[in-house]
């Protein structure tokens, strides 16, 4: 593998993990709360489940796909 | 007439508009039909032939002989476009029909299915569909076979996924018999059979190409009949104009009330749930997010299994073979998403208005605490209860309806509706005709995704290396016919319910496909043997374990239950699939370099077809 190939890969991977870390927050982490996130004024835990993870992973992936984009460009390995 | 040639890529914006116009146009002339006196059963039948005729018609406009064209829509599907049939490919009858009903019936806790089916996305996203895409296979146990090597480890791909999606579509084809059933007024059976002619139509002549411009065409018609009546119901109850915003206002009205009615305190009466047979009272309220510890575990397994699941499907991977660049493929999952949310974020706030319409003493439509002579006189009450949907069960003999005396079946929450809020019929034909598009995308690509899999992995790659294109084809064509009337005659007896056999399709594709797919990839160590133990391995455990689950009467591990048996076979196949490649000789150099190049999104793919 060359050291281009080599760089690009290791770039790649740093933000899979980000990308990955993200969505576990968002997938795992804030649903533990369950009921500590209802609230009198808010039904936090409804709001989250049935709204905020799902706009949050949809947010997560447009901006994955345009930061690898930015990567493989960066090295020479865009698509036309 | 629209012409399929090199035309059509350019011009799908225009063609796409000019069609939703025209869909909307028909919907409007059949509000004018009910107005004029035509009957329900007239405007039935009008909206099932309308939309599946289209559907057909694109069908045969899209046959092919070409085999890049049959199975990967010849790599031009724009990401935008691919977004939308790939919602369509994702969401099925269950999505559509059962979801909100789901939630009505089941609260806070079922909402761990719109987590983990939106949030599998990101998986396949960062982890496997762009790489797929790179690779250039024709089917996801092309892949194993090719980045593994050997006849053996294809095969076992093969098995997992014919598994995995037969469950699958045997569900599906159900739901396209429940609605054909309703909307046309034929017996479940017959709805069966003509539900299959429709998706064979659209999937026998061209393949994946066919397939994808039938799905963008059913999301249309899915999103808009999804729509529709919860924005009416939402501005007619007066909670607004946005039914997304509208929603938590009224989860805080419908919190009062449950707690008022005794939701989750007030169960049904042995003898009363007896007579009600499958049917459901309502018995957790829509936000009860327990602190239990328990609680919390059974919403993170769910999730995560659905979540695995849906990066592991093949009928999913396989729609990101068909994008024209790794860019494109990286792209179309995010917009696959957007067109997804936009379902499942009115999902919850349906479930949410339909509450309130039943349960609220203030809204005209409210069944709670009223006379049963009164609500059984209702005419949506009497038509749901004629066939099996719903009962009301006088438990204590008061003469009142309480919270655990009606009972019903959580898909009349969408199916039912428009009826219970008073709207026209030709909101419930619009609703039926979604359904419909839901059921038969969905069926399309999980028959789709079985018989390429036999076409071109067991055939061609297994058995006749030699077989020319059209022999392939042919055969292709065959096994789609083959699997569908399999998969209708088991749908025909009504082994399961609809979400049943969805969540177990999902399990079965994570502890066999997830981590040989993922390691394929990501770790370059994985060699065939490992693959192989991890395959069988995973899958042979996460069998074992739901078999003696749901039929072998064994009291459930930790809450893990059969919706969630992904969570046995995955670490199995995980654990086999390390230990097994590290005790065995690591891939060849050949092998390791063709990883390499997947990771890089530029250059030709690795298999040339």
């Amino acid at each position: 593998m060359s050291s281009k190939q080599n760089e690009h890969w290791t770039k790649t991977k740093s933000l899979t993990t980000t990308t990955l870390v993200i969505w576990a927050i968002i997938s795992f982490v804030i649903h533990w709360f369950g009921e500590g996130l209802n609230s009198d004024a808010f039904p936090g835990a409804y709001f989250m489940a049935g709204m905020g993870s799902q706009v949050a992973f949809a947010v997560l992936v447009f901006w994955f796909a345009s930061r690898q984009n930015q990567i493989d460009e960066e090295f020479g390995f865009g698509e036309k | 007439m629209i012409k399929l040639d090199g035309g059509f890529i350019q011009n799908l914006g225009r063609v796409y508009g000019l069609y939703t116009l025209g869909f909307l146009g028909f919907v409007i002339l059949m509000a004018i039909f009910e107005a004029a006196g035509v009957s329900n059963t007239v405007i039935g039948w009008l909206f099932v032939a309308f939309t599946v005729g289209i559907y057909a018609m694109i069908g045969v406009l899209s046959r092919t002989m070409e085999s890049n064209q049959y199975y990967v829509a010849g790599r031009e599907v724009p990401a935008v476009y691919n977004g939308m049939a790939t919602a369509a490919d994702w969401m099925s009858g269950a999505s559509f029909i059962a979801m909100a009903g789901g939630i009505y019936l089941k609260g806070y806790p079922y909402m761990a299915f719109l987590v983990g089916w939106t949030g599998g996305y990101v998986l396949v996203a960062s982890l496997i569909a762009p790489y797929l895409r790179k690779f250039g296979c024709y089917t996801v146990p092309d892949f194993i076979g090719t980045r593994y090597g050997g006849n053996l480890a294809r095969f076992c791909a093969v098995v997992i996924l014919v598994v995995a999606s037969f469950t699958y579509v045997t569900a599906q084809i159900n739901g396209t018999g429940t609605v054909a059933a309703r909307a046309l007024q034929i017996p479940f059976e017959l709805g069966v059979w003509i539900g299959l002619a429709g998706i064979l139509f659209c999937s026998m002549l061209g393949g994946m190409r066919a397939v994808t411009w039938t799905q963008v065409a059913q999301y249309i018609v899915l999103i808009i009949a999804y729509l529709i009546p919860v924005f009416w119901m939402s501005n007619k109850l007066g909670y607004g104009l946005i039914p997304h915003f509208a929603q938590f206002g009224a989860v805080e009205r419908v919190q009062e009330l449950e707690a008022l009615l005794g939701v989750g305190s007030m169960m049904p009466t042995a003898e009363a749930q007896a007579e009600a047979g499958k049917l459901a009272a309502l018995k957790v309220g829509i936000n009860d997010a327990s602190d239990s510890l328990m609680a919390k575990w059974k919403f993170f397994t769910l999730v995560l299994c659905m979540m695995a699941g849906t990066a592991s499907l093949p009928h999913v991977l396989m729609r990101y073979f068909t994008t024209s660049s790794v860019k494109a493929a990286r792209q179309s999952v995010g917009y696959s998403l957007l067109f997804i949310c936009l379902l499942y974020l009115t999902a919850p706030a349906l479930a949410t208005f339909t509450k309130l319409s039943l349960l609220d003493p203030n809204v005209a439509t409210s069944i709670i605490g009223k006379s049963v002579a009164e609500v059984s006189n209702l005419e949506w009450i009497q038509q749901w209860s004629n066939v099996g949907f719903l009962k009301v069960v006088d438990g204590n003999g008061d003469g009142i309806v309480q919270i655990n005396e009606f009972f019903m079946r959580g898909d009349i929450v969408v199916l039912a509706t428009p009826e219970m809020a008073g709207l026209p019929y030709v909101i419930s034909g619009l609703v039926a005709a979604g359904g419909l598009a839901a059921a038969m995308s969905t069926a399309d690509g999980l028959l789709l995704a079985i018989a390429n899999a036999l076409s071109h992995d067991l055939y061609y790659k297994i058995i006749d290396p030699k077989a020319d294109t059209k022999t392939r084809l042919v055969v292709a064509r065959i096994m789609l016919v083959v699997i569908g009337a399999a998969g209708a005659f088991v749908a025909s007896m009504k082994l399961t319910g609809i979400l049943g056999a969805v969540a177990w399709a999902f399990c079965f594709a994570n502890s066999g496909l997830f981590f040989p797919l993922v390691l394929g990839v990501w770790w370059k160590r994985a060699n065939r043997a490992g693959a192989i133990a991890g395959m069988i391995g995973g899958f042979a455990a996460g069998a074992w374990y739901l078999y003696m689950v749901q039929f072998g009467g064994m009291t459930p591990w930790a809450g893990i239950d059969g919706l969630r048996f992904g969570m046995i076979g995955m670490p199995v196949s995980l654990v086999l699939m390390v230990v097994v490649s590290l005790m065995t000789e690591e891939p060849d150099a050949e092998t390791q370099k063709m990883v390499e190049e997947i990771r890089v999104p530029s250059g030709k793919t690795i298999v040339q077809q």
